[in-house]
């Protein structure tokens, strides 16, 4: 059985590998982020959040996942 | 008392609190609820993917019971407060935000100019900006004129606890504008935000003065108080100064 291809990308700073074709929206679910409560960055450019499920991760993308925290 | 009105709509609560520096979430709700604020300020920073377990501040504070004004706390480009900006409009389509463009790592005083610029682009991208800004009138008219939705000008520097430094300016800006105006930044205690009302301010931004006091809990209800107070003493009128004495009794019947 083929190996299956891995791909490197960062999330909020940090090097994490995935499996090819991986949307936006199931690497969310598999860190069991909440969406509703987040916004999403990739390469800079911020998603429609309703879009994310069409979205796929590439080697090398950069994605920012943010959300409120305390704050003056 | 009479409501505190931004962009049209009514705040029940002329006191903002933000929700930094305190020891937990549980503490933080608690203060915020006791000060009776409406709105509460919070920043934008990225989820901790790796430690899930940790709590969300939308678990303590309902974003729909209490309006949620994002800020740019930290920001010290254009760039990066348009960018968080952009990002906190995303997470669950606030437009009423907090604009905060720091110049200087110590003072941590505004930079005017990275403000005015960053209002610019933020008005005409919709959002309703309300500015962190020096307690400069005529960079607050600026500002007025840039469709800033209010004016947020510094007591003090954030954090120092001096209290309101140049009250003949915040006089100034209050006479030169018809937009709300919320001091921001130095509020080191509840007379220092009663002070700020009674000068016609429209409310006040505390975190650091509730926070980081002994006892949070009795500062948030004196802030809430003082705010009440101010208010009311502004809107009451106050007497003119005299140098001299004026008797409060009568001369006639002095025995």
């Amino acid at each position: 059985m083929a190996k299956k291809i891995k791909i490197k990308i960062k999330v909020n700073g940090k090097k994490i590998q995935l499996n090819k074709k991986t949307s936006i929206n199931s690497l969310l679910n598999k860190l069991k982020i909440p969406i509703k409560m987040v916004a999403i960055e990739l390469n800079k450019k911020i998603l429609d959040k309703s879009k994310i499920s069409k979205i796929y991760i590439k080697e090398n993308d950069h994605i920012e996942i943010v959300h409120f925290i305390g704050g003056g | 008392m009479d409501k505190l009105i931004i962009e049209k709509k009514k705040y029940n609560s002329r006191l903002i609190v933000g929700t930094g520096k305190y020891k937990n979430f549980e503490e933080c709700a608690k203060a915020v609820k006791i000060s009776g604020a409406a709105i509460v300020t919070v920043a934008v920073r990225r989820v901790n993917i790796v430690d899930k377990s940790k709590p969300l501040l939308m678990d303590y504070l309902n974003p729909k019971k209490i309006t949620y004004l994002p800020n740019t706390a930290g920001c010290f480009t254009s760039e990066e407060a348009l960018r968080t900006l952009r990002l906190a409009r995303e997470i669950g389509g606030w437009k009423l935000v907090k604009l905060e463009v720091l110049g200087d790592k110590k003072s941590l005083l505004p930079d005017m100019i990275e403000t005015i610029k960053s209002t610019e682009v933020l008005v005409k991208e919709g959002f309703k900006v309300m500015v962190y800004c020096n307690d400069d009138p005529l960079m607050a008219k600026r500002l007025e004129n840039s469709g800033a939705s209010a004016i947020m000008p510094l007591a003090s520097p954030i954090g120092s606890g001096l209290g309101i430094v140049n009250n003949i300016n915040i006089k100034i800006i209050r006479n030169n504008t018809k937009i709300p105006i919320i001091i921001d930044a130095g509020i080191g205690d509840a007379v220092d935000a009663a002070e700020a009302m009674q000068l016609g301010c429209d409310g006040v931004l505390v975190n650091t003065a509730i926070a980081n006091a002994k006892k949070p809990f009795l500062m948030a209800e004196a802030m809430k108080l003082a705010v009440i107070a101010g208010r009311k003493s502004y809107l009451s009128g106050r007497i003119k100064k005299t140098i001299m004495g004026k008797p409060s009794s009568p001369k006639k019947g002095i025995i």
